[in-house]
């Protein structure tokens, strides 16, 4: 079989599992990449503190830095935070992220569209977190997006796939990778996404709350890889009635 | 008066971004600085002298999702 490769606004990858750095020490992120085996890693953009740490220090070489747009209200905070997160000289993907409402930070579908097709035009790879709607996603990619990426659950909830019916729609109709975003809270449900086509995965909260963060890493990279290996293998069927998987040969009965 | 990260500040002498960033021991190839809402770049770091009605923002990255 040919190298299962994952396309994003015209780089590649081998893994499927975009890491998130929140909620968890620095000090363990390099432990949870490698263990994820993650080549993406979501990042935020805030007012520096010179007596801090500096996460890019923490972040192993050769990783592609996605900073998110969180904090953003509308498209015009949004563009404003993915140029300077770019004049940081991190690259150019971003993670559109437009939240009007705190308590589930649902993310604004109309703003994200404005701010993607801004930032698409400026050269961005433009990654739209949004709530999974056909014609939204549509309009995502005719704005420029070079994934879109359905909530699960709200972000940081880790109640699974509660949209997947909805995404399973984005995954059917939408020619561009759709990777699952918010919400995911184990590996059998990021391995479920996968079976359904999903293109990757996105996970912070799982894996920050987890016991073990880096070794809910590694769990997550194998299920998302065997989720992905399940995919290109296809799915058996289901039937209602029993289908024997032992031939039933007849010296017992005559 | 000078705000800097939403703090007003006033600077006795005439201070380059790169002097304000060296000073407050900011690493410059980890932040982005924002003044009265446009982008410096950082080639104009050492060139632009702060005055006292520029509102900067001074960012760099933390762990998010």
């Amino acid at each position: 079989m040919e190298k299962d490769k994952f396309i994003l606004g015209g780089h590649e990858f081998t893994s499927r599992f975009i890491l998130g750095s929140g909620k968890y020490s620095l000090d363990l992120i390099k432990a949870a990449v490698e263990n994820a085996g993650a080549q993406i890693i979501t990042l935020a953009l805030r007012r520096a503190n010179s007596h801090t740490d500096n996460i890019l220090d923490y972040i192993p070489k050769g990783v592609t830095l996605l900073p998110n747009t969180s904090g953003a209200r509308n498209a015009q905070e949004a563009v404003r935070i993915a140029r300077l997160s770019r004049e940081i000289g991190c690259g150019d993907f971003v993670k559109i992220e437009i939240m009007r409402d705190s308590k589930y930070l649902l993310p604004d579908n109309y703003e994200t569209i404005k701010a993607t097709e801004i930032l698409a035009k400026e050269g961005f790879v433009v990654l739209p977190y949004m709530y999974p709607d056909l014609n939204v996603a549509r309009d995502l990619k005719n704005a420029g997006a070079a994934a879109i990426m359905p909530l699960g659950a709200p972000i940081g909830t880790n109640k699974g796939l509660v949209t997947k019916e909805f995404i399973k729609i984005l995954i059917e109709e939408i020619d561009l990778p759709i990777i699952v975003d918010a919400g995911i809270g184990k590996p059998s449900q990021a391995c479920e996404a996968m079976e359904m086509g999903a293109a990757a995965i996105m996970a912070n909260t799982a894996i920050a709350t987890a016991g073990d963060i880096p070794l809910m890493a590694e769990a997550f990279k194998k299920a998302i890889e065997a989720g992905r290996t399940a995919y290109l293998a296809g799915l058996g069927r289901v039937k209602d009635s029993a289908s024997p998987s032992s031939p039933l040969t007849g010296f017992l009965r005559n | 008066m000078t705000k800097i990260n939403g703090e007003e500040i006033s600077l006795p002498n005439p201070t380059t971004i790169k002097d304000y960033l060296t000073l407050n021991n900011y690493r410059t190839e980890a932040v982005a600085v924002e003044i009265n809402g446009n982008i410096l770049p950082k080639s104009s770091y050492d060139s632009y002298v702060i005055t006292e009605y520029d509102t900067i923002e001074i960012v760099s990255f933390v762990g998010g999702g």
